[in-house]
């Protein structure tokens, strides 16, 4: 299926230029972007098989010899195009801080206790439906020095690549309800509110597991749409 | 009604794309998790032996605004292989997919091949290039550009290089160095600043 790449939908996307954003800066580019032609070296991408994906890399919960403290849940959801079709077989990675917001990153200097039990990165294929499925616990809430008394809220990253170098993107998934959202200038840097809404899981009782874990369904939408949508016959 | 209605229907009035968020601080032990003994996805090694075309390596250190070296950079590259093709099958040891981490001490580099030229728009050709995304701290949304090469005949005629002001055309040409090895600096802000795309 050959796919076209609206420029409109980028609107969803903050600006590079969030000042609010202290790191931003001293690292957005100041002259205009250069409107690129979607050419071969565009439209084509990176196809990640099973060789990226080792079994157990989606059960966050099960990297080392014991389990990791926090609130065990269940992250989910489907990777689709701008015309809501799956997108299959694409790779998913994550990564996020323990349940103490802390990460395992060496920089990492929150005096919160890192947990031998958890490393905090996953990936997973995307199935023939689009589906994906992670076994994590919960990521904490973590201080930053953007600002006085700046606290992310907590999230879990996200990297996928799609069908193509246009559909890459990295993001960050939200938890609903977090009280942080409206002091955090990175999830406001969506300056629309229902693209910045779009970050947001949903809690799902439906695929949440009894005695187990909390579920919480993430759907995420690429760039990509169809060039050459097919009409269905009428039944009627 | 189309599919294309029931999709949309299926997913609700909000649908659009999901916007994108700044990789962060602390992607390396996930993303370029070399240093933390975990699997790689993709390495700076984008050409295995034996892989048919010219060997070539790519150096360079990502900079900011003040001129600061970026220490917290990922960089990823995609390319056709030799013969100007994406994606083959029958290519061993070649993906046309690379990913390194800009580090303090070395900046970033890539082993490769150069690529072959490929079509562009309108039965123009390309010269043979990299495409470019690099994620950072403080960039929200992934930063676009190419490499090409210095010396190539075709940078002339290649259609992109083209839409970028002739002044400008030089922050995405990888100069050669004494030891065969081609620069390329990403300047993200000010003086020298790499021409970047709305991709
Ligand atoms: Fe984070």
């Amino acid at each position: 299926m050959s796919l076209i790449y609206p420029r409109d939908s980028l609107k969803a996307h903050p600006l590079n230029a969030t000042p609010a954003y202290g790191s931003t800066v001293k690292r957005a580019p100041s002259k205009p972007l250069i409107l690129l032609p979607h050419t071969l070296s565009e439209t084509t991408g990176p196809v990640f098989g099973h060789t990226g994906v080792a079994a157990g890399d989606s059960d966050l919960t099960r990297q080392h010899q014991g389990e990791p403290l926090g609130e065990r849940i269940i992250v989910s959801g489907r990777v689709l195009d701008e015309d809501g079709r799956p997108v299959p077989h694409t790779l998913v990675e994550i990564w996020q801080a323990n349940a103490g917001g802390r990460y395992v990153h060496v920089r990492d200097q929150h005096p919160a206790p890192l947990d031998p039990n958890f490393t905090g990165a996953g990936r997973a294929l995307t199935d023939a439906e689009g589906r994906y499925r992670f076994v994590t616990i919960k990521p904490g809430a973590y201080p930053w020095r953007n600002h006085h008394n700046a606290w992310r809220p907590a999230h879990i990253h996200f990297s996928l690549f799609g069908p193509s170098f246009l559909s890459r993107v990295i993001t960050q998934m939200y938890f609903p309800g977090d009280p942080l959202f409206k002091y955090d200038p990175i999830f406001q840097s969506v300056t629309d509110e229902r693209a910045r809404e779009r970050l947001i899981s949903r809690f799902d009782l439906g695929t949440t597991e009894p005695e187990w874990a909390l579920g919480y369904t993430f759907d995420i939408v690429l760039r990509g749409r169809n060039a050459t949508p097919v009409e269905e016959p009428h039944d009627h | 009604m189309t599919t294309e209605t029931q999709a949309r229907q299926a997913a609700g009035p909000d649908f659009g794309i999901t916007p994108s968020q700044t990789i962060g601080p602390f992607f390396a032990y996930a993303l370029t998790p070399r240093a933390y003994g975990g699997p790689e996805l993709a390495t700076e090694q984008v050409a295995g032996e034996g892989v048919e075309g010219e060997r070539i390596r790519i150096e360079g250190h990502v900079y900011d605004g003040d001129g600061a070296v970026v220490i917290d950079a990922m960089i990823e590259i995609w390319q056709a292989d030799a013969r100007g093709r994406f994606n083959t099958s029958g290519n061993a040891g070649f993906s046309g997919f690379g990913r390194a981490e800009a580090t303090a001490e070395g900046g970033f580099h890539f082993e490769t091949i150069r690529p072959g030229a490929i079509e562009g728009p309108g039965g123009t050709m390309q010269a043979p290039h990299l495409s470019v995304s690099v994620f950072a701290r403080g960039i929200l949304v992934r930063l676009a550009t190419r490499i090409y090469f210095e010396g190539e005949p075709g940078n002339a005629a290649d259609p992109v290089l083209a839409l970028v002001p002739a002044e400008r055309r030089e922050t995405l040409i990888a100069k050669r160095d004494e030891n065969g090895v081609y620069r390329f600096d990403i300047r993200l802000q000010g003086e020298g600043e790499t021409a970047f795309f709305a991709a």
